[in-house]
């Protein structure tokens, strides 16, 4: 048995760090590392609630409307309040934006550039691979950075800026959009299909769309030539639908929300179906992490750092449903909502699986790119955009969000009209979960064990895939 | 290739030619040698480098080309990972690789007691601490890329302000994790491109500058802010400037208003060009219906209620920078008493109600 240190492990948002007992070239256990602890609870509380719009988007620079908007959504919540209909309409596009561009960001800088390193040197597909995704060099980066540039002119718009603005407010948005601007969003829209259907599916997004099984998704391979596809080719070629299962729930806490609906519904997804999620059984456990004891449930419980406590290994709690740690991400939202080409292929491989969290991710943002075309449609220009009320003193809610990465949730306590209490759950604290007291193993510890690294130990490209596979936001995790 | 776009013509920079030799590699830069540069995180969310990213027709990496900058590692961008990457840092801190901009982004993490442990450097047991100040002396310029690194930031709120500082500033006051008479080889002190985040062309102009071999102390103002964007106030350029003027305010954010009066509006107190260039394609944070923070400024994060301005006596605590503030009272009753009926209608709307009108004289 050999024991290695994975990191830093670079190209994820933050920083990472991976344990590895590995035995014959295998893994035989994985312990995740968050390295960073900032202590953004703590910063929250004693404030005025407002602040925490200020503040929360500060946790994170890759997913910052979607602490903008899980905070917006606790306040408002302590409240009882609705939101303007134009200002669910507005933070769903701004949200959405966000969210496509961590997805593509995800797949251009961050993941794809393994399959360029040298160790697949010998493989068909290397050479038009590095060509396009090699770090920093590839010529991929150089026409998705342009794209995200132009989509992300969405934030000037209606966010004033990106990262961290402070346009998403409990009652909506603070800018009313005017007609001039309505055409300008369409037109950035239209921008973003062309780069979509262009470069990286090489197909129209009704297509995508409609693709329903593993045979359509073959079909498309077949015949389309973006980069989606080269993806998919390289998958079967290194069996990417075998690698990296997770742990078999999947979360989702529901997404794009308006008064009464939401684009993406909450669940919780099983191989035997999806159950209902109503927000309650949520636990953190601190058992391996550097934190005192505390309650367990986040409307309870304190965030107190022990840098020095023997037997832990992570700045991230354990947080679990039931006692079970959870997969979240946009294979979870797309398997809550009954999505059947994902349902199809995590039901065929027996689990989520490197393959399977890229490729949701993808059609995520066809999607996406279609529901902001309506809520551009669906916003009345006349109308406010934004609702006002008062916070009451003494109060707590939850404001329960996705993130691009999943299920994301802040829990506030008001005392005196002051935050009492602010306690946040961020996807990746799902998904790189240490262990709990019961020694159970978070969804990416999971996913390791197990893994084939041959002799390259640390440096193997499969290792790298696998972690990467979750789409990790580090800086979200432990805040 | 560098300074060359996919159809192999020269690219050319603002007021500097585009050579025309293809085999120059450094087309905008006239005769300079290739510069290194070396980006770490440490206490960061990250937004920086998600800043950044926005730069360029052909996005941040092919500018760095352009400029003749060869990126040694950036954690968000490069190929290298684990001792890959740790072998790097070490040629860079034991001298046997040359460094010219070394790039920190994030708050420096001291604490607890002083131990920096709040952050460690994943696979390498030391301290983000130890790792800034092996790597700080061994670089041309040191560069703190946002507020984190220059002043703390938010991460330097209470509770953490003797745990969190910047890599020059802590709280407020020379010193931080480098001490103050710290110089990086090329005789600076840290370029502290203060923002949260800051707009993209403020890090990659600092950067571009380097590389031209221009950028002298003169260059940054007294808290080390890059002239180039803190030698004008947030305010320049409002475009809530008329209703400034006339003291005409928004009472509620969703307000047209100018926001200094009530909602804590501090772009009359803080440095930046912000409403001077566009954000995101056109925005800014008062375009975008929200208060300015001041994130330029340090102890930013030490305010406690952002959108809500500070009074005594009716009169906001922070007026605006080397503004005597007898004058500033008496301009703005004068002001209030002249405020045109559109701008005080305007003023408390989420959206234009009444336009201007032709005068009297048949002008509009």
């Amino acid at each position: 048995m050999t024991r290695v240190i994975a990191g830093p492990f670079n190209r994820v948002e933050g920083d990472l760090e991976v344990a590895l007992d590995i035995q014959d070239g295998v893994i035989a256990r994985a312990e995740v590392t968050t390295t960073l602890y900032r202590g953004f609870e703590a910063i929250l509380s004693g404030r005025p609630p407002s602040d925490a719009l200020v503040i929360a988007p500060r946790i994170c620079g890759i997913c910052s409307v979607s602490q903008s908007i899980a905070a917006a959504t606790a306040l408002r919540n302590l409240a009882g309040g609705r939101a303007a209909p134009n200002g669910y309409l507005a933070a769903n596009l701004a949200h959405a934006a966000e969210n496509i561009a961590d997805h593509l960001t995800h797949f251009y800088l961050f993941f794809m550039p393994d399959f360029a390193r040298a160790e697949y040197a010998a493989r068909a597909w290397f050479e038009p691979t590095a060509e396009r995704f090699k770090a920093v060099s590839g010529n991929a980066s150089a026409e998705y950075l342009p794209a995200r540039r132009r989509l992300l002119e969405i934030m000037g718009l209606i966010a004033g800026k990106w990262p961290h603005s402070l346009a998403f407010q409990p009652g909506g948005v603070t800018k009313a959009i005017d007609i001039g601007e309505r055409v300008r969003l369409a037109a950035i829209l239209a921008d973003t299909q062309v780069f979509l259907e262009q470069t990286l599916f090489g197909v129209s997004l009704d297509d995508i769309l409609s693709m329903q099984t593993e045979e359509d998704l073959e079909a498309f391979r077949a015949k389309a030539s973006g980069d989606f596809s080269a993806f998919l080719g390289i998958a079967d070629d290194l069996s990417l639908r075998h690698l990296g299962r997770g742990p078999g729930l999947l979360l989702s806490y529901g997404a794009y929300h308006e008064a009464e609906t939401s684009l993406f519904p909450a669940g919780i997804a099983g191989l035997g179906g999806v159950t209902p999620f109503d927000g309650s059984g949520i636990s953190e456990d601190v058992a391996f992490s550097w934190f005192s004891d505390t309650a367990e449930t986040p409307f309870e419980a304190e965030t107190r750092p022990d840098a020095l406590k023997d037997g832990a290994y992570s700045w991230a709690k354990a947080p679990r449903i039931d006692g079970k740690p959870m997969e979240t991400g946009a294979a979870a939202r797309l398997t809550v909502a009954g999505h059947p080409l994902i349902t199809a292929l995590i039901a065929r491989d027996g689990g989520t699986s490197v393959r399977t969290r890229v490729i949701a991710r993808l059609i995520e943002t066809a999607i996406l790119v279609h529901a902001m075309q309506g809520w551009l449609r669906e916003l009345r220009l006349k109308e406010a955009f934004s609702t006002h009320f008062t916070l009451p003193d003494d109060a707590r809610a939850a404001g329960l969000v996705e993130a691009a990465r999943g299920a994301l949730g802040h829990w506030v306590t008001l005392t005196n009209g002051k935050i009492e209490r602010y306690q946040i759950i961020a996807p990746t604290t799902w998904n790189f979960s240490p262990r709990d007291r019961t020694g159970l193993a978070g969804p990416l510890e999971q996913a390791l064990e197990g893994v084939e690294t041959g002799a390259l130990g640390a440096k193997s490209a499969a290792l790298q895939h696998v972690i990467r596979s979750f789409d990790p936001c580090m800086v979200c995790t432990a805040h | 290739m560098d300074a060359f776009d996919d159809a192999g013509s020269a690219r050319a920079v603002d007021g500097v030619p585009a050579r025309c030799n293809k085999d120059d590699m450094n087309a905008v830069i006239p005769s300079r040698a290739k510069k290194t540069l070396l980006w770490l995180q440490a206490g960061s969310c990250g937004g920086c480098t998600m800043s950044v990213l926005e730069v360029g027709a052909k996005g941040f990496m092919r500018e760095l080309q352009a400029f003749g900058i060869d990126l040694l590692w950036h954690p968000s961008l490069s190929e290298e990972s684990g001792s890959e990457a740790i072998e790097i840092f070490e040629d860079v801190a034991e001298g046997r690789r040359p460094l010219d901009i070394l790039c920190i982004e994030g708050s420096i993490m001291m604490g607890p007691d002083g131990t920096g442990l709040y952050s460690r450097m994943a696979g390498t047991g030391k301290t983000t601490l130890d790792w800034v100040r092996r790597l700080a002396p061994r670089a041309r310029y040191c560069v703190a890329v946002g507020t984190c690194a220059a002043f703390g930031g938010i991460p330097a709120a209470q509770p953490f302000s003797e745990d969190v500082s910047g890599l020059q500033y802590g709280d407020g006051l020379e010193g931080g994790a480098l001490g103050r008479d710290f110089r990086s080889l090329s005789g600076m002190p840290v370029i502290n491109i203060a923002g949260c985040a800051p707009h993209p062309g403020w890090i990659m102009e600092t950067l571009g500058a380097i590389a031209f071999d221009e950028f002298a102390a003169t260059d940054l103002d007294k808290l080390g802010r890059p002239r180039f964007y803190a030698k004008t106030l947030a305010h320049h350029g409002c475009d809530r400037n008329e209703y400034y003027e006339f003291k005409a305010s928004a009472e509620k954010l969703s307000d047209l208003g100018c926001m200094m009066e009530h909602l804590g509006c501090k772009a009359t107190q803080a440095v930046g060009d912000c409403n001077q260039r566009a954000w995101n394609g056109g925005g800014s944070c008062t375009h975008g219906g929200f208060s300015c923070i001041a994130c330029t400024s340090p102890g930013f994060e030490a305010a406690n209620g952002f959108l809500k301005t500070p009074k005594v006596a009716g009169i906001p605590v922070g007026l605006p920078l080397d503004m005597p503030k007898a004058w500033f009272v008496a301009l703005a009753a004068l002001s209030k008493s002249a405020t045109p009926e559109r701008v005080r209608k305007n003023a408390t709307s989420d959206r234009v109600t009444t336009d201007p009108q032709r005068g009297k004289a048949g002008r509009e």
